[in-house]
């Protein structure tokens, strides 16, 4: 019987829970790389046991730690992250230039045809690529070098490309986002890029339409369907139909459009899940309800799922990478909680179980689908 | 031989229990130490200094012979005492909350 496996990252170890294709019950593995902050791990769709995770400290900075054998051992990979060239300049709080400065791995994301390939989106915004299985790793310098690149400024959370989406259909496409400066695609295997913000308006900056500023906070794709994008933008719920040349809102009638993951349903590329969070100020669900939305109409029209989460007295996160989807039938959908829960549903959102209650709070959830 | 003592985490990335001995050649200095410490264990490289400048980690500190030797230069030979192996050497996580 097929099975899944959720890698889970938090802000003081990594754990694996696996279950079987009933997603009924649970073994819990962890912590793994006990007391280091755990941003990402990820899987290679190709090498199910190989994995990836990012892994750091304030104190020791950061560590890429790879298995080969779905997370029992690991060894440390290659950790040194330097920008091409003179890294120049971004825009600092203050509106002064600040120059580049790597501080930590956000985001993994392992190619969809060769193992060895992993790209690895960075804070302070820039993307690298390793083919060598982690050992070392050079940035794809065309992005961060971009002529934007000097207007791009940190959000709260500093400055991290935090999305890569590799495109299944167009080997040399790729898409990343960060935050706060916008969403970005390439057709030349990340080489030249260009900003794909047309149609989001922001108007916490001064020009709301402008080509990059935008704090985009995650963007999701369906393998099937690939020139349609979803987008959780700090404020406003957006979709694309082209690839991102363009967007328009799909919020409807969500009870506030602010939050940081999206996801889309593993056999239906028109259902789409979202976490409302009240806002920016307040990162923490309207009401104190724990509740996803999902849309089965691409958009505009949204439900709230409810049954199993907390409905009273929750003020709990979810973050931009810690919502993931299995590819059972019927489809799984995981997140995980600042609070350190990890929620699991076996029936597309329908009901929802707490796997785990009592984690350190959870940065990221990734699912994998064993044979 | 040089007696190095490494903060927690550390110990766990390089997989040593306990302190390090270390065959340091020609002056024992702080560079000179972390240079063997990272050739023994090349897991650390980054960890201890950026990768590039050489610079300690701002939330690390190197303590010897009840001094904090944290801010001497890098070329500064570290206390006698340390260089007969007499006493450690230490590598500190400082106190940073969380």
């Amino acid at each position: 019987m097929s099975g899944v496996r959720i890698l889970v990252g938090t802000r003081k170890g990594a754990f694996t829970l696996t279950s079987d294709g009933k997603r009924e019950r649970w073994d819990v593995s962890g912590p793994h790389f006990a007391g280091w902050e755990i941003y990402h791990v990820k899987g290679s769709p190709v090498s199910p046991d190989r994995l990836y995770a990012s892994q750091s400290t304030g104190w020791h900075g950061q560590v890429i730690q790879r298995s080969d054998d779905g997370g029992k051992t690991w060894e440390a990979g290659g950790n040194q992250f330097v920008y091409d060239g003179v890294p120049g300049t971004h825009q600092w709080y203050d509106g002064t230039q600040h120059p580049w400065e790597f501080k930590r791995v956000w985001h993994l994301e392992p190619s969809l045809t060769d193992p060895d390939t992993v790209y690895a989106g960075v804070e302070d915004a820039a993307l690298f690529r390793s083919v060598d299985g982690g050992q070392t790793w050079h940035e794809l310098s065309g992005l961060r070098e971009h002529p934007s690149g000097a207007k791009w400024q940190p959000g709260a959370g500093g400055m991290c490309l935090h999305t890569i989406l590799l495109d299944p259909s167009h080997p040399e496409r790729m898409y990343v986002a960060i935050s706060a400066a916008g969403a970005f695609r390439s057709d030349d295997g990340g080489r030249t890029w260009k900003p794909i913000n047309r149609g989001l308006r922001s108007p916490y900056i001064p020009d709301p339409t402008a080509e990059v500023g935008h704090c985009v906070h995650r963007i999701a794709m369906h393998p099937a369907r690939p020139d349609v994008l979803f987008m959780q933008k700090h404020w406003d719920v957006m979709r694309s139909d082209d690839a991102g040349e363009s967007w328009h809102e799909i919020s409807g009638n969500l009870p506030t459009d602010f939050g940081f993951p999206i996801d889309v349903h593993a056999h239906e590329p028109d259902t789409v899940y979202v976490v409302p969070i009240k806002s920016d100020s307040e990162h923490f669900p309207p009401e104190g309800k724990l509740r996803v939305y999902r849309s089965r109409t691409g958009g505009n029209e949204w439900e709230a799922l409810t049954r199993g989460l907390p409905q009273s007295d929750c003020y709990v996160n979810v973050l931009r990478d810690a919502m993931s989807v299995d590819k059972l039938d019927p489809c799984g959908v995981y997140f995980g909680t600042t609070g350190g829960q990890v929620y699991a549903s076996a029936d597309a959102g329908d009901t929802w179980t707490p796997i785990v209650h009592d984690l350190p709070a959870v940065l990221s959830v990734e699912v994998q689908t064993l044979p | 031989m040089i007696c190095v003592v490494l903060p927690p985490h550390l110990r766990i990335l390089a997989r040593v229990d306990g302190d390090v001995e270390l065959q340091v050649e020609g002056p024992v200095t702080q560079r000179t130490v972390l240079d063997a410490l990272e050739s023994r264990y090349p897991v650390l490289r980054g960890t201890i200094r950026d990768h590039v400048t050489q610079q300690r980690r701002a939330f690390l500190r190197f303590f010897a012979c009840e001094q904090d030797l944290s801010h001497d230069p890098p070329d500064a030979p570290l206390p006698d005492a340390v260089a007969r192996g007499e006493e450690p050497f230490y590598i500190i996580g400082a106190i940073a909350g969380g």
